[in-house]
């Protein structure tokens, strides 16, 4: 009974009162700023980034992850009371959640997320804790080689999932890709595309490239379009589900919470498919159909589950093979890295009790979610009435002090208005911002990885397929790369992003 | 092939990548290209700027042929009251001190908004300071002054 006493090790930790109140701080900060409609949980994490740098390691990550769940709850919030979702993976949630809060069950809907969320969170904690030891091994095993064809699946993955334009979003990737090359090049300490300025020998800072473009971009977008903002349901009441309600709910749970916890996993950002993918599952399954889109609760407890047991899935590949599977989890690894410990499968054996503290406080962290949010929600109604005008002054104020404080560099703060501009302009285009930045934190590694690889392989690229791990990864790879191109699926996905809209 | 363009965001788009990734090719012949065996430094640059090119030029010659939205207006007034003040906040922070550069940052983007109200807008430039001092210099200790060099401190 390994998994118990590694379980034990990790509630040992996770249960200090010092790691319990930054857990709660944690989920508290991050619902209260994820409320607040615009923020998706990236900014909301690199905006509360610094107050963690002073923590010990083990409490940084608690409360760093206890931050990314809580503006994920506070996210769905938003959707439901406002149908303003913050971020992709709460636009499903919005379809029927807003709905049913318009015919006066708010509270249930509330309620519904709440409960799908932690019953989701359990599964997906037990399944971490399971899943991450073989992993891991599994990842010592691995060579540079299969790094290189990992990171590469993990980016056709984020070009499948990207929305609109295919051939946009490659062009995203191989511009994130070109980015991440900015810096001094690892093997022969040259300096590339400096310009001469020292203060880019280091490269770009993943946080002032992704606060200036999901950040200040975000906040140029909604001041362009400041008018439409639709009604917003004040008062919520009614919060107990119904023992029919329970019962609608059950099985949509579960499944979401599967279908989640294995396209958490994937690289690119797999909860936001899962959320997708959730709904369309509900809608073919549920007896009447004809009632999403009008307040259906199967159509709010699916896609929660599915979205946060996703979120919590996506930890997998970051604790066990140190890649991140989505921005959120790069945030995660450069937090780690700024404490010192080097993300890899190493840290499992070396610091298992920082390991597994963080697994058994994601539990903590969803628990605290169920007792927090519902008893607290007339506080999250406030923020979300704070008029944005009043607001997003209040967010650059963290923007900047934020960036600013990560290395203590008004550069830095240069660059990120600089990248507030490409965002805007990005998103003027409908170019996806998202596939770019995975590129971004992928690019790097995965030129090192390359470079290793066929050094090590004398120069012969067959290395690739050579390897049966690698050669699974490209055939995946190439694979979601064909469905995506042919014809009739490419009218699916389509359809499928064109749902939320 | 018609010759008026149909689809500006892909148009705007594809000059974009083109752009860049023809600049990223003539910059990376400065550096070392190397064999596959041992890339040089200008070899992963290269080949990822030689596909952005690519990628452009396709996305120029498909906006010829297909139709699509148009752009639409650049929303200036909030671009540049959002950028500048931000741009303004990094060249303030350090010598000016913390309080000139939030006050100044609150001020001037609150502009932004159509609902700018200067009653409202002080008190926040205000309380900011306050809470940014609470927070982040004595809660959090960032080495951040309230008023820098220039103030004489």
């Amino acid at each position: 009974m390994e998994l118990l006493s590694n379980l034990g090790l990790g509630f040992q930790s996770a249960l200090t009162v010092q790691n319990l109140l930054y857990c709660l701080g944690g989920v508290f900060l991050g619902t209260l700023i994820g409320v607040l409609p615009g923020l998706g949980p990236i900014a909301t994490i690199a905006m509360l980034l610094p107050m963690t740098f002073t923590l010990p390691p083990e409490s940084s990550l608690i409360m760093l992850a206890g931050i990314y769940y809580g503006a994920q709850y506070g996210g769905s919030t938003t959707a439901i009371l406002v149908n303003l979702p913050g971020e992709a993976s709460s636009v499903v949630t919005a379809l029927d959640g807003h709905q049913m809060a318009r015919k006066g069950r708010a509270g249930v809907a509330l309620a519904t997320a709440a409960i799908g969320s932690f019953a989701a969170g359990t599964v997906a904690t037990v399944l971490i804790a399971v899943a991450a030891p073989p992993l891991a091994e599994l990842a010592l095993k691995f060579g540079p080689a299969e790094y290189a064809s990992l990171m590469l699946l993990g980016l056709v993955a984020s070009i499948v999932l990207a929305h609109g334009s295919l051939l946009k979003a490659f062009g995203m990737i191989l511009l994130g890709l070109l980015l991440g090359t900015l810096g001094t090049d690892v093997n022969s300490g040259e300096q590339r595309f400096t310009f001469g300025e020292a203060r880019l020998a280091d490269g770009i800072g993943f946080v002032v490239l992704a606060m200036g473009m999901f950040g200040l971009g975000e906040i140029i977008r909604n001041l362009e379009h400041e008018s439409t903002r639709e009604a917003m349901i004040k008062h919520v009441s009614g919060l107990w589900p119904s023992k029919a309600d329970f019962k609608r709910m059950l099985w949509p749970i579960l499944r979401g919470t599967g279908l989640g916890s294995l396209l958490g996993i994937l690289p690119g950002n797999g909860a936001v498919l899962a959320s997708f993918s959730a709904y369309s599952l509900e809608k073919k399954l549920s007896k009447h159909p004809e009632e999403f889109g009008q307040g259906a609760i199967e159509g709010v407890a699916g896609p929660e589950s599915a979205n946060n047991a996703g979120a919590q899935t996506s930890f997998i590949p970051m604790l066990t093979l140190g890649i991140p599977s989505s921005p959120v989890m790069a945030l995660m690894i450069g937090a780690m890295i700024i404490q010192g410990i080097s993300p890899g499968p190493a840290v499992m054996t070396e610091q298992p009790q920082l390991f597994w503290g963080l697994i058994a406080s994601m539990w903590v962290g969803n628990f605290f979610l169920i007792i927090l949010n519902l008893p607290l929600i007339g506080l999250w109604v406030k923020m979300i009435s704070v008029p944005y005008h009043l607001l997003f002054p209040v967010i650059l104020v963290f923007c900047a002090i934020g960036v600013f404080s990560v290395n203590n560099a008004e550069y830095d703060v240069w660059l990120m208005a600089g990248f507030g501009v490409a965002g805007y302009v990005f998103s003027k285009l409908e170019c996806e911002p998202a596939p770019m930045l995975m590129a971004f934190i992928l690019g790097p590694l995965m030129e090192e990885y390359l470079r290793r690889a066929l050094l090590l392989s004398r120069g012969d690229p067959l290395v690739f397929l050579q390897r049966p791990g690698s050669l699974v990864m490209l055939l995946l790879a190439a694979a979601a790369m064909a469905v995506v191109l042919l014809p009739a699926i490419r009218k699916k996905r389509e359809e499928a992003f064109q749902e939320e809209e | 092939m018609a010759s008026t363009i149909r689809n500006t965001k892909d148009f705007f788009s594809g000059l974009l990548f083109t752009a860049i990734g023809s600049a990223a090719l003539v910059l990376a012949r400065d550096y070392e290209m190397g064999t596959l065996l041992r890339m040089g430094p200008g070899y992963y640059p290269s080949v990822l700027a030689g596909g952005l090119l690519l990628v452009g030029l396709i996305c120029l010659v498909r906006s010829f042929r297909t139709d699509g939205t148009p752009i639409g207006r650049l929303a200036w007034r909030p671009l540049l009251l959002v950028v500048l003040p931000i741009a303004c906040f990094g060249i303030l922070i350090r010598d000016a001190g913390l309080v000139p550069a939030i006050v100044l940052l609150v001020t001037v983007s609150a502009y932004a908004s159509e609902r700018f109200s200067f009653k409202a807008t002080v008190p926040l430039a205000l309380g900011m300071c306050v809470f940014s001092w609470l927070i982040f210099i004595k809660g959090l200790g960032l080495p951040m002054q309230l008023l820098g060099p220039w103030f004489g401190f």
